[in-house]
């Protein structure tokens, strides 16, 4: 047998649980040793209480995201770091949804997570965020993220990989130190790429360090449909049955706003 | 100014934005709302050379920059200007603040062959005040709405979506009527996609004689910031590079106090918020970062 550790790693899970129990079921076919959830377990989808038994049944670790930092904390809002009207008039339609469907005992538990966690796996120190390391709602967009940047982020969090997520948006980069950045994107909505799946990150730690974005299918049009049921804006279930973004992405940098369709 | 000690001072967190005053405060337009007072005759900061470009951006390698400014006066007027593009697309993301008036399809399809060929996001920022040239020209220049709308069109025909930028002053674009207003405008001139910038007035230069300058309640004086007022200010993450040398932020280049060294290194320390401009940014939570 290889010496090898493989870890899963998801993004925001937006209150989607078919494909939460989609991403568990793929990443222990693919033999991952253990799973970790990066924050925003609700948001954008329906019924976010069903998401915690997953992840605690699962075995799944987590830390928090924006929306478990503000819901565990009472806030007005789900602090995501938005700056468009446009871009923040939607966030709240989430969070007070979220808010308000989210058991009192569920927010205290999420206040009971940490927002960092260190791994050490086959020698190196592993660093997952939800943000980044020096803030919690900071996005690290692909194309706005220098690897001088990145860099300077990893050797001032003592990291040679981070993994995070905030973003909604998949992708990795090798640093010219050898160090690693991964973004595992969301399990929560499409990445804005005309596909219904969703992705996570499938994270081998060996004498090398690889990663792959599993993309993960699931009942889609099931979730459309309780999303209508709960009268969540027409715009969040286009999104789900389309993989086209339609809301939030006056933050999207310009490379990754020309990919989409609006 | 007075005693520095009276003023709250923004610590230097990280240098996350690297400013670049490219063309100098040259510029085609001489608008009358211009802090820096730029026009075709004003040279008090040059223009920065691709080799000056290139040595800052190896200097702010180690210093973790994440991305690059460039502004003026008129970017485009710097002849070296798109090999500048060129080299900074090669390390990290580029905007480029301009008027408008130097974008011919040529050069429009120069720059989305740029953007194309890089990892990394380039965005084109064009300046106007208001949808209309009532609106826009007494301020920018006879002629100049429909020289600036064409250069927008040229970049949408091109591939590139610009952002465009309006003060806060124009078209009521602070309050949300306004905004909506003006982006139904964007989308009626081809920007299907519109990308809105909206920017606070800074009470100096040029717009001390428009509208006024500041008052003198109108100061940090006396205040203390907490974190996260701190942690907001644009000045505690970036820095300008002029052919001056290093200046705190895009604002107060024309301020002498308010340049902090030569290299970029020994800038990243305390800066006292003596100036009035600082007031605008605290009160209104100006970035001057897209």
């Amino acid at each position: 047998m290889p010496d090898v550790t493989k870890l899963a790693f998801f993004g925001g899970i937006y209150s989607n649980a078919r494909a939460l129990e989609a991403a568990i079921a793929d990443a222990r076919r693919r033999g991952a040793d253990a799973m970790y959830a990066l924050g925003d377990f609700g948001a954008f989808g329906p019924h976010p209480d069903r998401i915690f038994p997953i992840l605690r049944d699962a075995g799944v670790l987590a830390i928090q995201g924006n929306y478990e930092e503000s819901l565990s904390e009472g806030a007005d809002d789900c602090r995501c770091g938005y700056t468009d009207p446009r871009d923040n008039h939607f966030a709240q339609l989430s969070y007070d949804y979220t808010a308000a469907k989210t058991a009192e005992s569920w927010k205290r538990w999420m206040a009971t997570l940490p927002k960092t966690r260190r791994l050490t796996v086959a020698g190196r120190r592993v660093l997952l965020v939800h943000g980044s390391p020096r803030k919690i709602n900071e996005f690290l967009w692909e194309s706005t993220s220098s690897t001088d940047f990145l860099e300077k982020l990893l050797a001032d969090a003592e990291a040679d990989v981070l993994v995070c997520t905030h973003t909604g948006l998949h992708w990795a980069r090798r640093l010219p130190s050898g160090r690693l950045v991964v973004n595992c994107g969301a399990l929560g909505r499409p990445a804005n790429d005309g596909r219904t799946n969703v992705w996570y990150a499938l994270v081998s730690f060996a004498e090398e360090v690889s990663v792959e974005f599993p993309p993960v299918g699931y009942d889609f049009e099931a979730m459309a449909r309780e999303m209508e049921e709960e009268h969540l804006p027409p715009e969040f279930i286009e999104t789900i049955r389309t993989g086209w973004w339609t809301t939030c992405l006056e933050i999207l940098p310009a490379k990754e706003r020309d990919r989409g369709r609006f | 100014m007075g005693d520095s000690a009276a003023f709250p001072s923004v610590p230097s967190r990280s240098l996350d934005t690297l400013w670049f005053q490219v063309a100098g405060t040259v510029c085609n337009l001489q608008c009358t709302h211009c802090f820096l007072s730029c026009a075709p005759s004003n040279h008090s900061h040059g223009m920065l050379s691709l080799e000056d470009v290139r040595r800052r951006i190896e200097e702010a390698g180690p210093l973790g920059v994440k991305e690059y400014y460039f502004t003026g006066g008129e970017p485009f007027l710097n002849p070296e200007m798109l090999a500048i593009l060129e080299e900074t697309l090669r390390h990290g993301p580029a905007t480029v603040l301009t008027n408008g008036l130097l974008l011919p399809p040529e050069r429009c399809a120069r720059l989305k062959a740029l953007a194309d060929a890089s990892p990394y996001s380039l965005d084109i920022r064009v300046s106007i005040d208001g949808y209309t040239p009532e609106t826009n020209d007494p301020i920018r220049g006879e002629g100049t709405y429909e020289r600036i709308l064409g250069g927008i069109r040229n970049l949408a025909r091109a591939g590139i979506n610009p952002v465009v930028t309006v003060t806060e002053a124009c078209e009521d674009a602070a309050n949300a009527e306004g905004r909506a207003r003006l982006l139904d405008w964007m989308r009626s001139i081809g920007l299907s996609r519109p990308r809105l910038k909206i920017l606070s007035l800074f009470r100096i230069g040029a717009e001390t004689s428009r509208l006024r300058g500041y008052q003198p309640w109108e100061t940090l004086r006396g205040r203390t910031l907490d974190d996260d007022e701190l942690d907001a200010l644009q000045c505690s993450s970036c820095r300008m590079v002029t052919s001056r040398g290093v200046y705190v932020c895009p604002i107060l280049i024309d301020e002498p106090a308010a340049k902090m060294g030569e290299s970029l290194t020994e800038t990243l320390r305390p800066f006292p918020l003596r100036y009035q401009a600082c007031y605008t940014c605290h009160a209104y939570g100006v970035t001057c970062r897209t």
